[in-house]
């Protein structure tokens, strides 16, 4: 072959990339691919004889050859694509299956045994304790306004309780409208807006779920943690029924030999408020370090319902009372399998999983 | 908050028990995180006179030192520099026992003997210096052998750190929890402040507020003759055990009258306020004060919070220049330093929202704030005033309270609330009498008439949270029962005639989860949250469903599917060679409004009257089937377990393309086959995707895919279930015969098998059992093989019968243009 000129730059471009075009397959482009555009390519003959013009004509002459070659290269990577897409397909095609025909009897799989998830048996149980008490069980969205989560609960805007719970706001609507659950609370209000519009008051309902708070995750929280929440409202309730609900759940799932108290707390929504403790389920109330050597640890929140709550939601406060509590499924979870990192949960461990049943 | 006991005894008399006074101010909602003994282990400290210094050989880190301590000389190795001969520094001899149980034994360094260890004030416990011995030498009285408590007229002391509940004004002061405290042992309070009085001489200073509904009072006190020096030791003393820093003696004055009462003071330099004059007014929008922090702000635009006003109030001099956030930070401009003489103390009431969303706004919190936020007891603003002026002239004797200007704004009421005995039992089921109630009440400044059963209590300025009508009949019943304490009132069982019960939409998911686990699958649990990148694998087009504030990009949009959460957690297991596992969750997932087919609306906004348009949200069943063999197949065949298990009426598979994420030739949507409501899908993960997403599956892994809606699956008008009313089997012998036919590609199986199923009433079972395609066979279709299985309830069936149930099986086939293949075996 003779040595090319620049006066044969259209040529070669047509031919290099008719050679592209003609590339059936991967394999076949790779081949030529020295031969087109690489080292053996009639471009690179072509800019080693650069060197002999002027620095001028050097100049012209070297763009043109770099924008020729620039096209035989985008050509050359859009055959690769086409090719690569056409393979992908021709792929997917030879992996094309009926699923309407699938042979059930010819699945033969190993035998093993499944685990349900730590969280999963954890409200399970608590859910059974909760039914066995005379409660139904009702669930919320995880994706509430702020009227939901905060202003029905009595926490109006930029009211510095608002505070208590980090919260992750989502982009949709006015600023802090749209928001991710900080805790099961607001499903109490939809259970209450919905007993109001269907007359179908009294409620006894636990709400476990799914929250959110804006926490960075260490040994004890993760940003998402799941909560169960109470809430009973009828006539002739007091916080007497609260202190014996909650000592009656306390000896139910933790066992007969512990028990729970009841100390002043502040909660927007329920007034008057308590943190309830249990005995120490390590030491048993003797004091150890994981309760501080008080013998007792904080379990959760509660209290009777503020009467602003039951304004929002339109409830006949001469009529009803009622009371909510609410604590952390994670946080019993925790307690029971003794975890220490909390963490462990999330990254989903088979180790970890086969743990539990 | 932290707070000396010695501080609370000002107050109040208290017993020595300190787990006693633990567990009472626990009980009185004031929770201790904390106790602290301040000054325990320092009994055995003297002070020691430094007489010799040697280097020892061979070290240049400690040194031998010769010291007096009244009883002759004592060598002592010790590795600080900062002293000199004839310093006087604490001696810890051995056998004392420092704070933190370090006790101090006989040691031998380099072969000299230290008989004892010379402190520094963090080894004692009595500051952070850690730099150098505590020095002693500029304590009045000071000698060799002195013990150390006795030189720095200290005693030991007990700080409680007290964390106030959020609506508790009046808990972030020694004062109010001694007020608490004193209900609890039903004795008095007595104020340690002394009167002072104020001169009356010619007043320069002058006060005014231009924003009565933000400000409602304003008390400035003009005060002469200060000298700025440091504080007496037991002012730093008790600033530091409360955890603040000593700065001089006016600002520390201010503090102290702070965590005494609850009022925060603001002291400024005269000579640096325009006129003598502070004003309050409402800032306007864009003004900038730069803060004593030395940050410029911005004030009066409301910020991106809902319900944010963009409201600051401000201070202002006489020429209404910006020199305060008023209750929040003061400006950098009119601050104590050395030389101030004479002094503005600005005491006044802000409006606690104005403050609390200025403060947001501004990511800017202070003690002050966190009071005002509150609201501070604008009755004892005067207190405030006098108590300052009282301890400033501890380190400033001749100082002169000339007078003090008074402007009012708008002060909220204070309500009058009724409660009567029968209410306080309704709410507490505990029987409360009138007197006692009343007798608690007034603790706490109430003013309370009891008339018969009934109380008419006006709250106190000191518990502005107290609200007023049928919520402030309940905040006060929570008053009662908190110094009443909680522990004593009764507990009952309640019951009612309601019956427990799991929900349908519980028991749904408890047949899918002990399906699952009976198939050897395991539950896992993953984010909510996930990065944009994996939301455009499964959901290229969806509009994101972006959280405004995440913590990480990793976590920022809210999932649409939980397929790539999932199948991420697998490869984990993978990588740590524990992939051969199938993977299930149970979760929600949401649809931005933009994509939702029906839009969810739901009151929200600033008193919830905007309706908002909120993502719609889906409960969903993924599983990622990661065994070695797993595929499509197994996932199909899993499928078919679990709608047997849900006792589901009939279900058809439409094979379709996969959509993203999802393998595009072996996919299929999971229908009803009477209402063809979708009810999930089933199919293989994308394998283009394992690079990403599984990186090190060994080649040719496939992961089977099954997602079910769990809210279709639950809706039984969408999701047919079996008729309840149950057939008993046939007790006589069954025909059993296999049908090889030769289908369209066009028929699915399911359908041909229903049409075999339903051509006679002696079919008990149709069995797809073998599928063969090419041979001889068309290309448009393949050969199904079905065990047919005949019986009748009453009878067996005799061979004229066989035969006509197999040519009308034949017809129903033909009906679909399947064709029998090759000599049926009878
Ligand atoms: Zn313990």
């Amino acid at each position: 072959m003779s040595k090319p000129t620049l006066d044969q730059l259209e040529e070669l471009v047509a031919q290099a990339l008719s050679r592209i075009e003609a590339c059936a397959n991967g394999d076949e482009l790779t081949a030529c691919e020295a031969e087109v555009h690489g080292k053996r390519s009639a471009f690179t003959q072509l800019q080693r004889s650069l060197g002999e013009l002027e620095p001028e004509a050097r100049r012209e002459a070297g763009s043109t050859l770099q924008s020729a070659r620039r096209r035989v290269l985008d050509a050359y990577a859009r055959r690769e694509g086409v090719l690569a897409e056409g393979e992908r397909q021709a792929q997917y095609e030879a992996d094309r299956l009926d699923l309407g025909d699938v042979v059930a009897a010819h699945v033969r799989l190993p035998l093993r045994a499944g685990h349900p998830g730590i969280i999963a048996t954890t409200q399970a149980t608590l859910e059974d304790v909760f039914v066995g008490m005379g409660f139904t069980i009702a669930d919320g969205p995880q994706i509430e306004t702020d009227w939901y989560n905060f202003e029905a609960l009595n926490i109006p805007p930029a009211h510095p309780a608002r505070g208590m719970w980090d919260t992750f706001y989502v982009e949709l609507g006015e600023p802090e409208t749209v928001l991710l659950r900080t805790h099961t609370s607001p499903t109490q209000i939809h259970l209450m807006e919905e007993a109001v519009a269907n007359d179908t008051l009294p409620i006894h309902a636990v709400m476990p779920g799914r929250c959110f708070r804006r926490d960075t995750p260490d040994a004890r929280h993760l940003a998402a943690f799941h909560q169960i929440e109470g809430l009973v409202v009828d006539e002739g309730i007091t916080f007497a029924d609260l202190a014996g609900v909650i000592e009656k759940f306390t000896k139910e799932y933790f066992g007969p030999e512990i028990t729970s108290r009841l100390r002043p707390a502040y909660f927007p929504f329920t007034e008057p408020s308590a943190e309830f403790e249990i005995t120490c389920t390590l030491c048993r109330g003797a004091g150890c370090r994981t309760c501080s050597q008080t013998g007792w640890i904080e379990l959760g929140g509660c209290g009777m319902v503020d009467p602003a709550v039951f304004a929002a939601v339109g409830i006949d406060t001469s009529r009803y009372s009622g009371f909510a509590f609410g604590f952390g499924i994670d946080r019993c979870a925790q307690m029971r399998h003794g975890i220490a990192d909390m963490r462990a949960i999330a990254d989903n461990d088979v180790r970890f999983l086969e743990q539990f049943s | 908050m932290k707070i000396p006991l010695s501080w609370l005894r000002d107050f109040v008399d208290l017993p020595d028990d300190v787990t006693l006074l633990h567990e009472i101010l626990d009980d009185l909602g004031l929770v201790v995180e904390g106790v602290e003994n301040v000054g325990a282990g320092l009994e055995d400290v003297v002070v020691a006179r430094v007489e010799e210094i040697h280097a020892i050989e061979g070290a240049d880190r400690i040194r031998r030192v010769i010291v007096e301590a009244g009883a002759g000389p004592i060598e002592i190795v010790c590795g600080a520099m900062n002293f000199e001969v004839g310093n006087h520094v604490p001696l810890a001899p051995v056998g004392a026992v420092l704070p933190g149980n370090f006790e101090i034994a006989l040691r031998k360094m380099r072969g000299v003997t230290s008989n004892g260890m010379l402190c520094s004030g963090k080894e004692l416990g009595l500051g952070d210096d850690h730099n150098g011995l505590m020095l002693l030498d500029g304590f009045e009285g000071v000698h060799p052998g002195l013990p150390l408590l006795e030189l720095l007229r200290v005693s030991a002391d007990v700080v409680f750190d007290i964390s106030p509940e959020g609506n508790r004004p009046d808990a972030w002061s020694v004062m109010g929890v001694a007020r608490d405290l004193a209900a609890r042992f039903s004795t008095t309070i007595h104020d340690p402040a002394q009167r002072v009085s104020e001169s009356g001489g010619t007043a320069r200073a002058s006060a005014s507020i231009t924003a009565p509904e933000l400000c409602g009072q304003l008390l400035v006190a003009e005060i002469r003759g200060v000298v700025v020096s440091d504080s007496p030791s037991h002012v730093v003393r008790r600033l530091e055990m409360a955890g603040m820093r000593a700065i001089n003696n006016v600002v520390d004055a201010s503090n102290y009258v702070m965590l005494e009462r609850g009022q925060p003071t603001h002291p400024y330099d005269v000579a640096h306020v325009a006129g003598q004059h502070i004003g309050v007014r409402q800032a306007q929008p864009g003004e900038i004060l730069v803060t004593l922090d030395g940050v410029e702000r911005e004030l009066g635009r409301p910020g991106r919070g809902l319900g944010d006003t963009g409201v600051d109030c401000v201070i202002v001099d006489s020429k209404d220049c910006v020199i305060g956030l008023a209750g929040i930070m003061g400006g950098a401009s009119s601050e104590i330093r050395a030389d101030t003489c004479e002094v503005l103390l600005e005491v006044a009431y802000f409006d606690p929202m104005t403050i609390a969303r200025s403060s947001k706004r501004l990511g800017l919190r202070s003690e002050a704030s966190h009071r005002f936020e509150r609201g501070v007891d604008f009755n004892n603003a005067h207190a405030a005033m006098n108590r300052f002026v009282e301890v400033l002239s501890w380190s400033s004797p001749d100082i002169e309270w000339v007078r003090t200007q008074h402007s009012e704004g708008i002060l909220p009421e204070l309500p009058v609330v009724a409660v009567s005995t029968l209410e306080i039992s309704a709410l507490l089921g505990t029987d409360i009498s009138a007197d006692e109630a009343a007798r608690l009440l007034r603790f706490l400044n109430c003013e309370v008439t009891v008339a018969g059963e009934t109380l008419s209590v006006r709250v106190p300025s000191s518990r502005l949270d107290i609200r007023s009508g049928e919520a402030g009949r309940a905040d006060l019943i929570e008053e009662i029962a908190r110094l009443y304490s909680y522990r004593r009132l009764g507990r009952r069982t309640p019951t009612w005639t309601q019956a427990g019960a799991w929900s349908a939409r519980q028991n749904l998911r408890r047949s899918l989860r002990s399906t699952s686990v009976g198939m050897g699958w395991l539950e896992a649990w993953t984010p909510s949250l996930g990065s944009d990148e994996d939301f455009e694998l499964t959901n290229p087009l969806g509009t994101k469903i972006r959280i405004t504030n995440p913590l990480a990009a990793e976590e920022s949009v809210f999932r649409s599917s939980m397929v790539i959460g999932l199948a991420r957690a697998w490869s984990r297991n993978q990588e740590r060679g524990n992939g051969d596992v199938v993977l299930f969750e149970i979760g929600s997932v949401a649809v931005h409004p933009n994509d939702a087919p029906v839009k969810r609306l739901a009151r929200g906004g600033n008193a919830g009257v905007q309706e908002v348009l909120l993502p719609s949200e889906h409960e969903v069943m993924t599983v990622v089937l990661g065994r070695v063999d797993d595929d499509a197949v197994s996932a199909v065949a899993s499928w078919r377990v679990i709608a047997g298990r849900l006792a589901l009426a009939d279900t058809d598979l439409v094979q379709s393309t996969g959509p993203a994420g999802w393998h595009p030739t072996r996919y299929a949507l999971i229908v009803d086959a009477s209402t063809r409501a979708v009810i999930g899908r089933v199919g293989e993960i994308d394998p283009a995707l394992m690079v990403n997403v599984a990186p090190k599956a060994r080649v040719g892994q496939r992961l089977g895919l099954l997602e079910l809606d769990i809210d279709v699956v639950g809706d039984s008008q969408q999701v047919l279930r079996r008729s309840l009313t149950t057939p008993v089997p046939s007790k006589f012998p069954a025909v059993l015969f296999d049908l090889a036919l030769v289908t369209p590609l066009s028929v699915s199986a399911s359908t041909l098998a229903r049409s075999l199923r339903a051509a006679s009433d002696v079919v008990e079972s149709v069995e797809l059992f073998d599928v063969f395609s090419g041979g001889n066979l068309p290309p448009d279709a393949r050969s199904l093989a079905f065990a047919i299985r005949l019986s009748a309830r009453d009878r067996t069936l005799d061979e004229a019968e066989v035969m006509t149930a197999r040519a009308v099986l034949l017809q129903a086939a033909a009906g679909l243009h399947a064709e029998l293949r090759g000599a049926p075996l009878l």
